[in-house]
């Protein structure tokens, strides 16, 4: 990708580039990639079922034999499960912060990755939405926690964070899910225009009948308009409320009132940084270099860094407040991580989530793929660590010390924690190939914006004013 | 807090008059483990072996902590039995989606193993850390399941279990005086360990007879509740040591 002066805005020159495309040939940059899937994908599409299988044997395993064969112990009764379902937890709201957020700024560059956006989030939910199930010790019995009128003549405890985590994430799955499908139906549509076999008999059930007629659009927008401005509670709520499951407790370093919104603005971070992670390697791996151009690269490379920097302020403003406090437990904790045990993974946070801060705030590893991809890479590993310390590294001391622990993971915790990555990763290769990856009649759209126009003998490239 | 948990609020509401409590007096305590082979016996509480139990696993309802004072070769050895707290605010209550854990009319902290699904939470809120979880399941190799308690379930793996101050003596004691008419006379209820204890370091009553033996015991000057500024409120009354014995 070349660079560009700072003065004269390239992005401009693209977009009007883009501008003088026909519909029929965006529809075919859109749709070739779908159908064409060369030996490499399935060598990847292959390797990872592999490891999802790998995964799912040892799942077995733990359930055949019992939560020992995990690392679990007393104190540390919660691992490296809790610490991966938040991890998916906060990957999974940079979707709707992406389109929602973005869709009600009409920021004008989201357009070609609110679909990547949108997947991640579904994607995300339905992997962190394992590890509640997975960390039970009778996971046969997980339906106790639903609410429903039933033989037993009891509810569940309302009072319960996990109770609120279940509503919670049930909530966020279904409504990001329909938010993803509902954006879809017109490209289905196309998609349904423009193929035949069994896709074309999925894109028919799929699209609805969509027609594109004036009232369709009409209705699309308006549901869109309407989905945009309830899911942000939604997700706003979701990462709160893990955080309370947490922070409610008077496990020391857990019970802080600046969780919530520390956890969203983390959960922010890593997902924005997700997001260009992903958007890194499909752009590569499906030859969209024309739809995901520098502009969206430099505007995402952006918002992460100053994700970044409010997860920097809130983590200053937390860590500041218990030092200083003092109090013995949280004392001992602060010493194991800056000085003790925990160093390690303590410096490694810091490292991890800072530099990527630093690194983005040049124009040059913005826009170059390869280096956005280092640093929000590094952003990840970064907030994995984060989450160990919290879940792991505090649940090691607590206030008496004869009741100090340490943990080691073992194989089953590990080949569990890969299968919901590799989980993940098959789920949007799949769906890339099956969905158009690019949300074609939003492109569209947005391309109306650009145009040519000449005034005397000058060729003025003109915005418009649209939604 | 109060000095003495709330009993009088908790009983006006339950229709019950009893809070049961339980003394340790540190000066007594030997650490000579009486209690907590006891307390295995009595509540068919399973043996983990050596190398789970040295990876934090062990399950003793009653786990008597150690603490070295001092520098050596002037080293103290400092036993400290720590067993559920039965806490009238207690924190692993609220956090059980499936209401596993409970507080039962007389204050008892109980546990329902069959509502338990294993998803450890109260074992994190407790400040204690005397909750102990199942991680495989249970064996009583031969001739243990001779001895197995038929007034105590035997547990399965993947759930929560801990301390329950003998709750199936109180209930026994309980009926057995309902029955005959006869009030229950302080003293005649004993857990496992009570009974067990060879110094008499421990004692158990009813908190809300100002003339029981833990009563008197609880107004003594050296008493104070375990983490007592967490405001849980434990029934579980600790006689500071250091005093009489060194």
């Amino acid at each position: 990708m070349s660079e560009a002066p700072a003065d004269r805005p390239l992005e401009f020159e693209e977009r009007v580039l883009l501008a003088k495309r026909t519909d029929a040939e965006i529809n075919q940059a859109v749709l070739q990639p779908m159908l064409r899937t060369s030996p490499r994908f399935w060598v990847l599409v292959g390797l990872l079922g592999a490891i999802v299988a790998w995964g799912l044997y040892a799942w077995s395993y733990l359930v055949t034999w019992g939560i020992g064969t995990t690392g679990k112990n007393r104190p540390v009764y919660w691992t490296l499960f809790i610490t991966t379902f938040v991890f998916w937890v906060g990957i999974s709201h940079a979707g709707t912060m992406i389109s929602a957020v973005l869709r009600l700024l009409k920021a004008d560059w989201r357009r070609p990755i609110t679909r990547g956006a949108e997947a991640m989030t579904a994607f995300a939910l339905m992997m962190a939405g394992l590890y509640p199930l997975i960390h039970l010790g009778r996971v046969w019995k997980f339906y106790w926690m639903i609410p429903y009128p039933n033989n037993r003549f009891m509810w569940p405890n309302f009072q319960s964070p996990l109770m609120w985590d279940l509503v919670a994430i049930f909530t966020y799955l279904i409504g990001s899910t329909l938010y993803l499908y509902l954006a879809l139906i017109p490209d289905m549509a196309m998609a349904r225009d423009h193929t035949d076999g069994w896709r074309y008999r999925l894109y028919r059930v799929l699209g609805l009948g969509w027609r594109g007629t004036q009232g369709e659009w009409h209705k699309l927008h308006r549901a869109l308009g309407i989905f945009s401005v309830v899911i942000i509670p939604v997700f706003l709520s979701v990462h709160s409320i893990v955080s309370w499951d947490f922070a409610v407790t008077i496990q020391p370093r857990w019970h802080s009132t600046i969780f919530a919104p520390y956890f969203v603005v983390g959960a922010i971070y890593s997902g924005l940084a997700a997001l260009a992670t992903i958007l890194v390697i499909v752009r590569s791996g499906m030859r969209l270099q024309e739809f995901l151009r520098a502009e969206h690269f430099n505007a995402l490379g952006r918002l992460v860094m100053i994700a970044g920097m409010a997860w920097t302020y809130f983590w200053f403003a937390g860590f500041l407040v218990e030092w200083y406090g003092n109090e013995p437990v949280t004392r001992e904790l602060i010493q194991q991580e800056v000085a003790g045990s925990l160093a390690p993974l303590f410096y490694l946070q810091m490292a991890a989530n800072l530099l990527p801060i630093a690194l983005l705030a040049l124009r040059r590893v913005r826009t170059t793929p390869g280096l956005l991809l280092a640093s929000t890479l590094l952003v990840n590993v970064g907030m994995y660590t984060e989450r160990l310390l919290i879940v792991i590294g505090s649940l090691q001391r607590n206030y008496l010390p004869f009741n100090w622990g340490t943990y080691r993971p073992t194989w089953v915790e590990l080949s569990i924690v890969a299968m919901t990555f590799a989980g993940f990763a098959l789920l949007y290769t799949l769906f890339s190939r099956i969905v158009p990856y690019v949300p074609v009649w939003e492109m569209k759209e947005g391309r109306l914006r650009y145009s040519l126009r000449r005034i005397g003998r000058l060729l003025v490239p003109t915005a418009a004013e649209i939604e | 807090m109060a000095k003495v948990a709330k009993p009088s609020a908790e009983s006006a509401a339950t229709g019950t008059s009893r809070r049961w409590a339980m003394v340790v007096d540190l000066d007594r305590c030997t650490g000579c483990q009486a209690c907590v082979v006891a307390c295995h016996a009595e509540n068919n509480i399973p043996i983990v072996g050596e190398e789970q139990a040295g990876y934090g696993r062990w399950m003793h309802w009653i786990i008597i902590q150690r603490y070295w004072e001092g520098e050596y070769p002037n080293v103290k050895a400092r036993f400290m039995p720590v067993m559920c707290q039965q806490c009238t605010q207690a924190p692993c209550e609220p956090v059980c989606p499936v209401f596993a854990t409970y507080h039962s009319p007389e204050g008892l902290n109980a546990q329902i193993y069959n509502r338990c699904i294993g998803t450890r939470y109260c074992g994190n809120a407790c400040p204690y850390k005397v909750r102990t979880f199942n991680w495989f399941r249970p064996e009583f190799p031969e001739p243990l399941p001779e001895q197995l308690n038929p007034d105590v379930s035997v547990r399965s793996r993947g759930i929560i279990e801990k301390c329950t101050f003998c709750v199936q003596r109180i209930r026994r004691a309980e009926l057995d005086a309902a029955a005959t008419g006869l009030t229950l006379a302080d003293g005649e209820i004993q857990p496992a360990c009570v009974q067990t204890c060879p110094p008499s370091a421990l004692f158990f009553g009813d908190l809300n007879d100002p003339d029981s033996r833990v009563s008197q015991l609880a107004r003594s000057h050296r008493s104070f509740r375990l983490l007592e500024d967490l405001g849980t409120g434990p029934a579980v009354i600790y006689l500071k040591g250091g005093e009489t014995n060194v």
